[in-house]
């Protein structure tokens, strides 16, 4: 465990570096067209890329599970949920407990925040706890879990949000271009020669401000894409049974809803991608996660072993190619043969039931988060009325009686 | 000339002696996961011990033909809240044992619609069914803590440190009981 934090962090670390070097670059060429020094341009996207990583550390998870609309829960509100959560914090061997946030969106999916093992948080949507299954929804933990365990809540946000801070000075140079620009010709022209290197540097400048917020997203999205194959890995690892996150995964895919409190900056800490539609091609480079069937097809080649190991032939055979997604440090850790187990013993009562009774546990906890009223008619219905009904009393929908809601 | 020797000499000394307390913190650091590790699978095997007198009660009044299969249960859980303690083979035959009837009884439920309908019994079903998965996942931590230990403690050059500061190979949870690894036969007689 320990050789595959390490090493995920050596591999990891040149992406980071290289977009923070984006950032020194496009500073420097900026601050020298711009402000008539380049040492000025690199401590002013400094200045930004620090105070931006503060409030990312110390409050990242909590404005991001805002942005999310994310609400939390405690245990009886979903036992199941919390049970699952607790099983895989065993398995994973976590210090702590994280806290446990539902997204009111029928689009399925999920997500890991916070700043290390011991703060963090996971959040899944009501939609995904409608359509999965316990072991599904244990692989979709599992891989939540692996996020926080490798350590990537953390360095996702630090990479969020310095490709945040490039694209937010690149904005800003666009304003200062269109507002000043009249003043700053005027400037130079005054200064006499040295027009010829000044045009060249504000071309320079003007290059940066075009690619720069662009590079540093593709790289965001290279450093996401390899976090996604080694939480796929973990989760096969702690579940000991790769079938549950592939089987989960096909069912995510084939929704066609879309998470409407998800955008560009969150959409590569979600499980799935939260933007595009199913079956996008993995060679897409703008794409923030591997495709997902490519994804289902290498859990699904793991076999009867979850090992690190396996996952990582697995994906080999499916990609392809001779090279691996796990780190080395990782495989050099990792026990050989780990033996995978079979599905859980399912419940005798039919798929179809099941699933009622599943949308109908959700629903009634969606309803309780969001404060709805509870109310028992005489005839023997219950029914929950929504907070922004505003009369006095409502009509049971089935047999008209009127019936008083408390506290009004 | 002899300065210099005696310099290198002490270097390798400081080198040796850094090289010994990193190997024996690492085995410090690993014991304490297999204890804690440990005292995981404990926390969950005392939580299944108090959840099954409450399913026990809530069953009796729906499986009154099964008297038998209730008083197994309830004696392997005697059985296995007597070997706590007295060793990981010894609580892991008992706890074993436990799972087997724990599921055969899970199994001859599924016989009974009332039962099955009660409120209090799903709520159960899923406490202990929780606790059954993480008595597993918590074995499997612990059984992974203990290689990796083992291995430190047998292989070159940490063995050195090992045995001469007293570490030892840690014994494997294994549960090898037919119990667990066939499917529950259902049994009418």
């Amino acid at each position: 465990m320990f050789e595959q934090i390490r090493a995920n962090k050596i591999k990891s670390l040149w992406l980071i570096v290289s977009i923070g070097a984006v950032l020194l670059a496009m500073g420097y060429f900026l601050g020298a067209a711009f402000l008539d020094s380049g040492i000025s341009g690199i401590v002013l996207a400094t200045i930004v890329w620090v105070i931006m990583n503060l409030i990312a550390y110390y409050a990242g998870d909590s404005i991001f599970l805002g942005m999310a609309r994310a609400k939390k829960i405690q245990k009886k509100d979903h036992p199941q949920l919390f049970n699952i959560v607790e099983e895989m914090v065993i398995a994973s061997g976590l210090p702590k407990m994280p806290d446990i946030y539902i997204i009111d969106d029928p689009a399925p999916n999920a997500f890991a925040t916070g700043r290390n093992p011991y703060k963090s948080a996971v959040a899944v949507t009501s939609g995904l706890l409608r359509m999965l299954n316990r072991d599904e929804l244990q692989g979709v933990i599992a891989h939540e879990l692996g996020h926080i365990k490798n350590r990537d809540i953390l360095l996702m946000i630090i990479a969020g949000v310095t490709v945040g801070a490039i694209v937010l000075i690149a904005k800003w140079m666009w304003y200062l271009l269109i507002l000043g620009g009249g003043g700053r010709s005027s400037r130079r022209s005054s200064g006499g020669g040295g027009g010829g290197g000044a045009a060249i540097l504000i071309l320079v400048a003007l290059v940066f401000m075009i690619l720069a917020p662009i590079f540093s997203r593709l790289m965001y999205f290279a450093l996401s894409r390899r976090r996604e194959y080694l939480a796929d890995a973990s989760s096969a690892l702690y579940t000991r049974y790769p079938e549950g996150l592939a089987s989960a995964l096909d069912k995510i895919s084939s929704s066609t809803h879309v998470l409407a409190s998800a955008n560009d900056a969150t959409a590569p800490m979600y499980i799935i991608n939260p933007l595009h539609k199913a079956g996008l091609k993995a060679s897409d480079l703008s794409s923030t996660h591997p495709s997902t069937s490519e994804r289902i097809k290498i859990l699904r080649t793991m076999g009867n072993s979850a090992a690190f190991a396996t996952y990582d032939r697995a994906y080999r055979k499916v990609h392809g190619g001779s090279g691996g997604v796990i780190p080395a440090g990782t495989l050099k850790g990792a026990a050989g043969l780990v033996q995978s187990r079979a599905a859980a013993v399912e419940e005798k009562r039919p798929p179809a039931v099941e699933k009622v009774e599943r949308a109908r546990d959700v629903t009634d906890l969606v309803e309780r988060l969001n404060k709805y009223t509870a109310l028992a008619c005489q005839c023997g219905t219950a029914f929950r009325v929504p907070p922004d009904y505003k009369g006095k009393a409502i009509k049971c929908p089935r047999c008209g009686r009127d019936n008083p809601i408390p506290g009004r | 000339m002899a300065i210099i020797v005696g310099v290198i000499i002490g270097a390798l000394i400081l080198l040796t002696f850094i090289i010994f307390f990193g190997i024996y913190n690492s085995l410090v650091r690993l014991r304490n996961q297999v204890r804690n590790s440990w005292s995981q699978i404990d926390v969950q095997l005392k939580r299944r011990h108090d959840l099954i007198p409450n399913l026990i009660e809530t069953a009796k009044g729906y499986m009154k033909h099964e008297r038998e299969t209730l008083e197994a249960v309830t004696n392997a859980r005697s059985a296995a809240v007597a070997a706590s303690g007295k060793g990981v083979g010894q609580q892991a035959k008992a706890e074993g044992d436990l799972s087997g009837f724990l599921s055969k009884f899970f199994a001859l439920a599924e016989n009974y619609p009332d039962l099955k309908a009660n409120q209090n019994f799903l709520a159960l079903h899923e406490e202990l069914t929780s606790t059954e998965n993480k008595i597993s996942f918590a074995r499997q931590f612990y059984n992974d803590s203990v290689m990796n230990m083992n291995n430190k403690v047998q292989m070159f050059p940490s063995n050195i440190v090992a045995s001469m500061t007293g570490f030892r190979a840690q014994e494997f949870f294994e549960i090898e009981l037919k119990a667990e690894r066939e499917v529950p036969k259902v049994s009418f007689s």
